[in-house]
């Protein structure tokens, strides 16, 4: 495992959830990035924001990692969410609050 | 419809023979910022950073049935790589099967 693998795979189960993202929670540097610190906001979550435009090697190193081309990347207890778009359809559908209940985070919605 | 928009199509209906497929170019409302001039300038587009970068694709096939959300997605991204990699800036993408369609 290469030393961004490793961060990564530490981060991510270190971190209850985190959120793979261009620019930052406070500023957001991509709508799809922004949409999601919304959705997560809205929940009432706390997550751990990591901004990929900050280091190339994270940047490829999360694409590599999660199998999965795009940024922003959600994980939940050490698992792969998905992008905005799975986001969204989950936020709409409720299984969002589902999955992180289920996961044992606490929300303070 | 710009030439990498005809190739997405070709290959997603080669790949999912999808019953419904929506492509839309949203380029345009992305033009000048940061990414999408970036992107434009590779492609030898105009330096106001209009070019082929910015998409939303809504495919429906039988293939995606019962496939989790995170391996429908996977699967376009396979067939999509090449653009991922090159020209395709940004992807909203939407790929279910008919029957869980609207749910």
């Amino acid at each position: 495992m290469s030393d961004a693998q490793a961060f990564i795979d530490n981060l991510v189960k270190t971190n209850d959830v985190v959120l793979f993202m261009k620019g930052t929670a406070r500023m957001p540097m991509c709508g799809f990035s922004g949409t999601v610190v919304k959705i997560l906001d809205h929940v009432g979550v706390d997550f751990q924001d990591v901004n990929v435009l900050a280091d190339d090697a994270i940047r490829q190193g999360i694409k590599d990692y999660s199998n999965w081309p795009t940024i922003p990347q959600l994980y939940v207890k050490g698992e792969f969410i998905g992008g905005c778009d799975i986001v969204r359809e989950m936020f709409e559908t409720g299984e969002l609050k589902q999955v992180l209940s289920d996961a044992g985070v606490a929300l303070d919605a | 419809m710009g030439p990498v928009q005809i190739q997405m199509r070709e290959k997603l209906v080669a790949a999912f023979a999808p019953l419904s497929l929506d492509i839309q170019d949203d380029s345009a409302r992305h033009a000048g910022h940061a990414g999408a001039a970036q992107h434009a300038a590779k492609q030898g587009g105009a330096a106001t950073g209009v070019g082929e970068t910015h998409f939303s694709i809504t495919i429906i096939s039988t293939a995606f049935a019962g496939l989790s959300r995170v391996a429908r997605q996977r699967a376009v991204y396979e067939v999509l790589k090449d653009e991922l990699a090159g020209p395709v800036h940004a992807l909203a993408l939407k790929a279910d099967a008919p029957s869980s369609s609207g749910t």
